[in-house]
């Protein structure tokens, strides 16, 4: 039997246990493939949307453009120490430079909202960006619809999405032992937990539709066919806005989730994702 | 221990993303790639159509919703000699002429144009970069010119050549040119229009005729229309696909 730090890094790169354990299957094979699919996804789509984004690096509210009125702007200035980058957000101006606004392709300073290491592709070009963005649209979408009947014909959804009573009562506990680090281990960590409950929740019940519905609000076709999406959204450039909010809501949930699952036991993780497979320890003390 | 695994992650991670991006930048290239992702078009322009039929009418705005300045993007001034001289005149001698697959050939005159039944609508503008402008257009509906010149059962594409030259100066002309299909060129909000907000077209908007088709992005609204060619297939026509950013790259399919 480990004992001390042996066993607490075992824990931390979620390798098998060394003392008595047990493999259970976490997730099912559709579950694992529409993950990584919705995964590739993102990435393609939020890099694509950059590069659309770069096209005109600014944000409005409302029907239409009010140039001089930006919600956000990413420009590039001309000074005497050369071009810099700036961001504004309302009133607030910051300087950028380097990654916002101003960045350097091949070595020369340009003006570029977002940096070419984060653009698809990574030089200036709208129409290929254009490409790549509607072509992972359908994919994220048609796999987004898979996922939802799959979750609501099987009892997913309800069984391991939906917080009981009392995971809510659970929630204050379970927030200060996220902050703490301190995770669920033995049968604990067969459910998820309130907050991974309400976070999933949040992202494909809320942010997925969101997202694909203020991007169908952007094309003056669908608004012929569904003025109602206009309305909802307060106008074409709102929904260009709120679009760019879900798009960085998805990167930070993204992060927080690449975070999360390293801390609470990478590769154990990791592998139920890929193969299903999930090592619970079987002894009491965890 | 963990920590150096975790450093090792994030650096692995951001080498692969770096492989990634540059992976897709040279597929970006290759024609295959483009052909597949271009392909999509087709998928999305069924799917649109399917909820949007050939009637469904653009957002119609408020006088009040009119922005005090409209941008101008693409050509602000053709300024050809030719061009120039018509502009000096007034456009008086500006003439559209309609042909290809039609029955009874047309040269329209602005003053001809405007003798017409006109419609005038409050509509919003979406360029491809993703900026939007509303403002008012009063101009002929082009389903009219089309039935006056009564279109040849085999026409399905409408292209529009402009005047106004594209290519770097010393170059080959590069005339600017788009194409709608028949559906969305019968579209009840699809004009020739020849004012914008209450005054004679303005040159950076296209003086003295521009197309409007309001369920589609900025680029398909040829300025400077000089002649309407019905044809078949525009595979012969210049760079093959449908128009000057269709040429560079950019979808035919333009209701996205």
């Amino acid at each position: 039997m480990e004992i001390g730090p042996a066993k607490i890094l075992r824990r931390a790169l979620g390798l098998r246990p060394a003392g008595p354990h047990y493999f259970f299957r976490r997730h099912t094979v559709f579950v694992r493939i529409s993950h990584w699919v919705n995964a590739g996804c993102l990435l393609f789509l939020l890099m694509s949307g950059l590069q659309i984004f770069n096209a005109h690096p600014a944000l409005y509210w409302g029907k239409s453009s009010d140039f001089d009125h930006p919600v956000l702007s990413l420009t590039a200035q001309d000074t005497d120490q050369g071009m810099i980058g700036v961001t504004q957000i309302g009133p607030w101006r910051f300087d950028t430079t380097g990654v916002l606004g101003a960045s350097d392709v091949d070595g020369i300073r340009t003006a570029r909202g977002f940096p070419d290491w984060a653009t698809l592709p990574g030089p200036q070009w709208l129409a290929m960006g254009r490409l790549w963005h509607f072509a992972f649209a359908w994919l994220f979408a048609i796999n987004g619809l898979l996922f939802w009947a799959y979750a609501a014909a099987l009892g997913h959804a309800r069984r391991d999405l939906l917080p009981t009573k009392g995971d809510l009562a659970q929630l204050p506990r379970q927030i200060a032992n996220h902050i703490k680090l301190k995770f669920p281990r033995g049968e604990g960590a067969k459910r998820y937990n309130t907050l991974q409950k309400l976070a999933y929740l949040f992202v494909i019940f809320g942010l997925g539709p969101l997202i694909v519905l203020t991007g169908l609000t952007m094309s003056p076709t669908m608004d012929s066919a569904f003025p109602q999406l206009l309305w909802i959204f307060g106008g074409r450039q709102s929904a260009r806005t709120i679009h760019f909010i879900c798009a960085f809501s998805f990167l930070g949930f993204l992060v927080v989730h690449i975070v999360m699952v390293i801390l609470s036991g990478g590769w154990n993780n990791l592998r139920a994702m890929i193969t299903g497979s999930y090592a619970i320890e079987d002894n009491k003390d965890g | 221990m963990a920590e150096n695994r975790r450093r090792f992650l994030s650096r692995a991670g951001a080498g692969a993303a770096a492989v990634l991006l540059s992976g897709c930048t040279s597929l970006s290239q290759r024609k295959w790639v483009t052909d597949l992702l271009s392909d999509v078009e087709i998928l999305t322009r069924h799917a649109q159509r399917l909820f949007a039929g050939s009637q469904t009418l653009a957002p119609e705005f408020s006088k009040k919703d009119i922005a005090p300045v409209f941008r101008a993007n693409g050509t602000l001034d053709p300024a050809t000699p030719d061009y120039n001289a018509h502009a000096a005149n007034g456009f008086r001698d500006w003439r559209i002429e309609v042909g290809g697959l039609v029955e009874r050939p047309l040269s329209l005159s602005v003053a001809e144009l405007r003798g017409f039944p006109s419609r005038t609508q409050i509509t919003r503008h979406d360029c491809v970069e993703g900026w939007s402008c509303i403002g008012e257009w009063t101009g002929m509906p082009l389903r009219l010119v089309l039935a006056a010149a009564k279109v040849k059962p085999d026409a399905r594409y409408v292209v529009f050549h402009c005047a106004d030259n594209m290519a770097v100066a010393g170059d080959t002309p590069q005339f600017y040119y788009e194409s709608l299909d028949l559906l969305e060129a019968t579209h009840p909000q699809t004009l020739l229009a020849y004012e914008l907000n209450g005054q004679a077209l303005p040159i950076e908007h296209g003086a003295p005729v521009r197309l409007r088709a309001e369920r589609q992005l900025g680029y398909k609204m040829a300025k400077y229309v000089r002649r309407i060619e019905l044809v078949e297939g525009f595979a012969h026509i210049n760079g093959g696909r449908g128009g000057y950013w269709e040429d560079q790259g950019y979808n035919w399919y333009a209701g996205i």
